[in-house]
This record gives structure tokens, sequence and C-alpha cells, in this order.
């Protein structure tokens, strides 16, 4: 099995970063909207790996990037999910459409 | 000499403390003019001026700066004396007289605040400083007229003295400017050292509309003065200012801030007799308001106004001194004879507006009809009154007589119109200060029956009220003794004071006039007054009315200023300015009203807005930017 190349799996996280926006433009629940901002995020990883692989084979930066990225990403779903908790609490929902008091 | 500077600070919970710190304050401000006067000031036979403490506060460029500090001279050492010395006087009186009034303490911080004032004006060796002091001043006697705040009258009348003075104040600050601009300095003493020697000519004959740039600053700054020192035509305030309390009238509108404008312009005396222009406007104005002021003081009723007007007049006979006072040796009488007066005048007259305190405290009216025959309720008032009266009217051997005496002396040497009307007026003074004596404590007439009730209840007052009468008769009967020309002027160098019997005849001689005639009308109750008023009929009736200048005053700022001025502007205001703002406000109203639907309150709207905004951004960077 030979070298996958470099824009098969472009490709692949392009794809993923569309699927994650389209998520969030259209489902109205937020943790599928939170699950859809998941995916653009390890779309970004896997060109960052990919670039660093096909690129700069002798280096780490590409990797390490993609490690603090994840972490990041840990604590943004925590604090993610927070919001949405206090939002089911105040509101008894998590659609987003019934959060929209902060309008003009 | 900090101490006359701890008060300021010095939040006086009551009269006593007060009082104690003034007293503190005189004793220092007497052992200064001791020590000035016959131990340091003097090197040979000429006064120097001692700086005792100068601070550069603010300084614009390498020769204008604000200095704050102390000047020491013979004319600020004097003062200093008179405005504790009075000052204390009145203090101990108010404790008095005030007593039980609502806001005591803060009378007491008012009266501290003015002392503090006037101090610091005196002592200010600089123009700019002489200034801020001057507003200070302002500023508190505003204050003090409108202690009773709850008198619609009072309040008219301490606006009044505000904006008139206030008036004439930015007369003195453009003066201020012109001789700073012209003399390229604010510290009095260079000023005139610049002013005077030859290469700032050019500046000072500088014109504009025909008149040097030096007249005009110095005619500004007595603008201002004559402001201050109610002179013609910038006195109406005075008269109502006496809607404050008495003691406060004795202080501030006799002895102290009124001659705040005389002492301006002997600061500036050097300057002032280079310009022969403005001491002529100081000469004229300075006559005219003592022969009108007396006038009208011959036909006022009210005893305060009486007085009112007689300071006035005072002032302008201490006006026209200077103005007709040469520099150095003989030449300077007028000078000299000005301060003296200034110094004398103090004394009797924050006498007679204290005696006249007495009075309004027993009867409770400033009417002089309502008294009559009181000299057998108030003796000590009746006798220190009397001193006072005395005095003012130039009777030898009491302390007007002297400086009157000099003054007009200064004024037969130089000009025999000035006086003429000079002479004139102090018979005028004699006859209608004595037309108030006799009305007050002789003049039987039936409102004293009215009042025999409460004449048993207070006779004169406490010893506090007393007091003071006592010590300033005292002085006012002696302090003309004093060999003032020694100590004071013009160029600082010693004047041999020389007293003319010949010459003081013809003054006497219309003082006693002047007496006889108040006497004849007054002393006992008849109708001759009033026959004599009627046969007068305009005369009296226009000086009655104060010459209509009051109206005048009314006419010029109803009809002339609201109309021509105030109305423009406030239409303009209305529609322009405030046009404008609605314009503005208008305008961001109807565009949020478009743009406010994009605000939806819906996140997922906000992402696709930021998405665009990315890929807008994206396509201009990567196939327009080139």
């Amino acid at each position: 099995m030979g070298e996958v190349p470099i824009s098969h799996i472009l490709f692949v996280s392009t794809a993923l970063f569309f699927i994650g926006m389209y998520g969030l433009f259209t489902r109205r629940n937020m943790i599928t909207m939170l699950m859809s901002i998941e995916l653009i995020l390890n779309s970004v990883n896997i060109n960052f790996v990919v670039f660093n692989k096909y690129l700069y084979p002798d280096k780490l930066d590409g990797i390490f990037f993609t490690i603090f990225i994840i972490t990041i990403a840990a604590a943004e779903a925590a604090v993610a999910i927070a919001i949405i908790i206090n939002l089911y609490r105040s509101h008894r929902s998590i659609d987003v459409e019934t959060a929209e008091e902060m309008k003009y | 000499m900090l101490g006359l500077f701890g008060r300021k600070y010095f939040k006086t919970s009551s009269g006593i403390i007060g009082t104690g710190l003034l007293l503190v304050s005189t004793i220092l401000s007497l052992y200064t003019a001791y020590n000035y006067f016959f131990v340091d000031g003097k090197i040979g036979d000429t006064y120097q001026s001692i700086t005792a403490i100068k601070y550069t506060w603010l300084s614009f460029s390498e020769n204008a700066s604000i200095d704050m500090g102390i000047i020491l001279d013979p004319i600020s050492v004097m003062m200093l004396v008179v405005v504790t010395f009075v000052s204390l006087m009145v203090h101990i009186f108010s404790l008095g007289y005030m007593k039980g009034e609502e806001r005591f303490a803060t009378y007491y911080a008012f009266l501290g605040l003015f002392t503090f004032s006037m101090l610091g004006l005196v002592v200010s060796g600089n123009l700019f400083q002489v200034y801020m002091f001057w507003e200070l001043v302002g500023v508190s006697s505003y204050l003090l007229i409108g202690y009773y705040y709850d008198k619609p009258s009072a309040v008219a009348a301490s606006k009044k003295a505000f904006i008139v003075t206030r008036f004439a104040d930015l007369g003195f600050l453009i003066g201020i400017l012109i001789l700073a601009f012209s003399g390229n300095s604010l510290d009095i003493e260079t000023l005139i050292h610049n002013l005077s020697s030859l290469e700032f000519n050019g500046a000072v004959t500088m014109s504009f509309l025909g008149i040097s740039a030096l007249t005009w600053g110095l005619t500004l700054v007595f603008i201002g003065g004559a402001g201050k020192s109610a002179m013609f035509p910038l006195h109406i305030w005075l008269p109502d200012a006496m809607e404050g309390p008495t003691p406060v009238s004795a202080l501030i509108h006799a002895a102290t801030m009124v001659v705040a404008g005389v002492y301006l312009v002997a600061r500036l005396f050097p300057l002032f007799h280079f310009n022969q222009a403005a001491l002529t406007i100081v000469t004229f104005i300075g006559l005219l308001s003592a022969f009108l002021a007396a006038v009208i003081a011959c036909t006022q009723t009210d005893i305060k106004r009486i007085l009112a007007y007689s300071t006035m007049s005072q002032i302008g006979y201490m006006m026209f001194a200077l103005g007709v006072s040469g520099y150095g040796g003989e030449f300077g009488l007028g000078y000299t004879a000005s301060m003296f007066h200034l110094f004398t005048h103090a004394f009797f007259k924050s006498l007679l507006f204290l005696g006249a305190g007495v009075v309004i405290h027993f009867i409770h009216s400033n009417e002089m009809k309502d008294m009559g025959g009181l000299r057998r309720y108030l003796p000590v008032a009746n006798w220190t009154f009397l001193v006072a009266c005395l005095a003012i009217a130039g009777i030898p051997p009491f302390a007007g007589f002297f400086s009157k005496e000099e003054i007009l002396l200064a004024a037969y040497n130089s000009n025999k119109l000035v006086y003429g009307v000079a002479l004139f007026t102090s018979g005028l003074t004699a006859f209608y200060m004595f037309r108030l004596y006799f009305s007050i404590f002789w003049n039987k007439n039936a409102a004293i029956h009215n009042h025999s009730a409460t004449a048993d209840r207070h006779g004169e007052g406490p010893l506090s009220m007393k007091m003071p009468l006592i010590i300033l008769a005292a002085c006012s009967a002696l302090a003309g003794f004093i060999p003032f020309g020694n100590y004071v002027s013009s160029d600082k160098v010693i004047l041999e004071s020389h007293f003319d019997p010949i010459f003081s005849i013809a003054p006497v001689a219309f003082g006693v006039i002047g007496i006889l005639l108040a006497m004849w009308m007054y002393k006992n109750e008849s109708s001759r007054a009033d026959k004599l008023s009627q046969s007068w009929g305009g005369l009296y009736k226009a000086a009655y009315k104060k010459f209509y200048i009051d109206e005048i005053y009314l006419f010029i700022t109803k009809k002339i200023i609201f109309n021509l001025i105030g109305r423009p502007a406030a239409w303009i205001d209305r529609n322009m300015v405030d046009g404008l703002m609605n314009g503005i406000a208008n305008t961001t109203a109807t565009v949020s009203g478009f743009i406010k639907g994009i605000q939806s309150g819906k996140v997922q709207s906000y992402a696709i807005y930021f998405f665009g905004g990315i890929i807008a951004l994206a396509i201009v960077f990567l196939y327009l930017w080139k």
C-alpha cells in the first residue's frame, strides 16, 4: 500500500470543515452545534498534521500545535457545556432560537 | 506672618475661636508694623520694600510668572494694621450683635475668609496675586451681603454687588494683561521699573484708538478699583450692600474692602504718575463720586444707606487726593494724605457703622423716622457716634481733621476747581452726618414712646458691643496725631508733614456751618427740614432717588442689553445651536432604525455574518489584493 497523496487527506479535512460549518448553521440544538464546532477544529488539526508530515517531516511544530488545539478544545467544550446547562436552566430548552433576548 | 494665613484653613466653629485667632493676627501685624517702621525697614530716610516670601507659582515665560509672595512696604504694613484691627473690632462686636443667629459659625467662617483674602490682597507683590485675592474678597463680600439669604432684598443686593464688581473686574483683568504685556512682567516692582525705564518707551507709546497702551491699562485697572471702591458710576451696589449684617457693613463696606480700589491705585502709583491722562480720570471720578454721594446722603432716610453714601464720598476723597498727587517730596502730599485718610476713615467709619449697629439692634429698624431721642437710652453709642461724626466732619482735634486737611491742601496746590468742590463737599459731609446724629439721638418724636417697652428689655447690649465702640472712638479721636508723613509717602522718603492753621480755617468753617445747619434743622422736632426740601423740590427728589442712576442702569440692562443682545442670543441658542444638536440626534435615530434589524439575537445568523465576512476577506486577499 503506497503513500496516501496529500490531496486526499486535504479533501477529507475540507469536507470535515464544511460538514461542521453546515451543522453549525442548520442545527438548532446546541449540543449538535457544539459537535459541529468540534468537527471544524478537528479538520484544522488534520491540516496541521498533514502539512507537518508532508512538508517538514523532520520537525514537530505542527504536531505540537495540534496537541495544543486538542487541549484547548477540551477546555472550550467544558465551557460550552456549562453555557448550555445554564441556558437549559433558564429557558428549559437547549434550542438556540429560544435564546434571542439579546437583540435591539 | 503665617498666623494670618492659617486662618483660612481654620473652620471657625465658634466666634470665640475666630476672634481669638484674629487677636493673635492683630498682635502679629502690629508687631510687624512696629518692626518695620522703627527697627528694620528704614535705611537712611527711605523705607525699603521687603519681599518676605516669594515663591513662583506659575510661570508663563522667563519674565512673566505668577509669584505668590508677601511684600512689605509702608502702605501694605499700614493696611495690615488697619484690616486686622478693624476686623478684630468687628469680630468682637459681632459676638454680641449676632448672638442667637442660626448660622453664627458660618458667619464667622465668612468673616475669617474675608479677612484672610483682604490680608492676602494687601501683601501681595504680584498683580495677578492681587487679582486673585481681589476676587476672593468679592466672593466673601457676596456671601456676607447675602447672609440673610431668606430675605429677597438681601439676595438681590448680593447679586447686584457681585455682578457690578465682576463687571469692573473684567476691566481690571484686561488692564492687568495690558500692563503685563507692555511691561513684560506681572511683578509690581519689576513692572514699575520696566515701564519707567526708557527701553520700554516703545511699548508705552504704542497706541490704540489714539490713546497709549499705558493709559488704557491704567484706566482699566482703575475701573476695577472703581468697581470695588464704589466710585461713580459703578457705585450702585454699595448702598444695596447694606442689606448684610451691620458689622459686616462696618468691616467690608466701610473700612476695608471698598478701599481696596484706593489701595490698588496707590500700589501702582509710580505708574499712574507717569500718565497724566489716567490721573486726571482718577481725580475727576473721585471728585464726582465724593460730591454726588454727599448730596445723595443728605436726602436718604435709611441710616445705613446714609453711611454707605458717606463711605462712597470719603473714598472719592481718597481717590482724587491720589489723582492730584505728584511723585516724591512735597508733591507727594496727595498720596500721603490719601493713605492717611484711608487710615483714619477706617476707624471712624467702622465706628459709625458699629454705632448704627447698636441703634438698629436697639430699635429694630433702619429708618431714621423710627428713631429719635435715643441719647438717654444709648449713652455709649451716643458719645462714640458723636466722636465719629466730629471726626468725619473734620473738626479738630479729631482724626478726620488732619487727613482731610492734607487732602484739601494737596487739592489746593494742584487744582483750584477740585479744591472748591472738595471744600463744599466737606461742608455737606458735616451736614448730613449731623443730620443723622441729631435725628437719631436728639430730635424727640413719638417713635421713642413705642419703643420704651423695648428699652427696658435690653439696653446697649453686652460689653462685647460696647468695647469696640470705645476703642474705635479713642482711635478716631487720636489717630490724627500720628505724624503720618513720616511713615507713608509716595517715594518712601520721609515727608515732613507741616500743619498750616491759616489754611484750615476754611474747611473747619464749612464743617461748623454744616453742623450748625443740621442742628438748627434736626435737633428738635420741627418742620424746617421739610420746608427746605420742598423749596428745593426737583433737586431734592432727584437726590432722594439717587439721581436716577439705578433706573438708568435698569433701563440699560432691561431694555437695551436684554432686547438687543439677550433676545438674539436666545434665538440663536434655541434655533441654531439646539437645532444642530437635535438634527444630529434625529439622524442617528433614523439610521439606527434602519440597521437595528441586523441585531436579531439569533446566534446562528451572527455566525453566518461572521463566516460571510471571512469569505469576503479571503476573496479580497486572494484575488483582489495585488
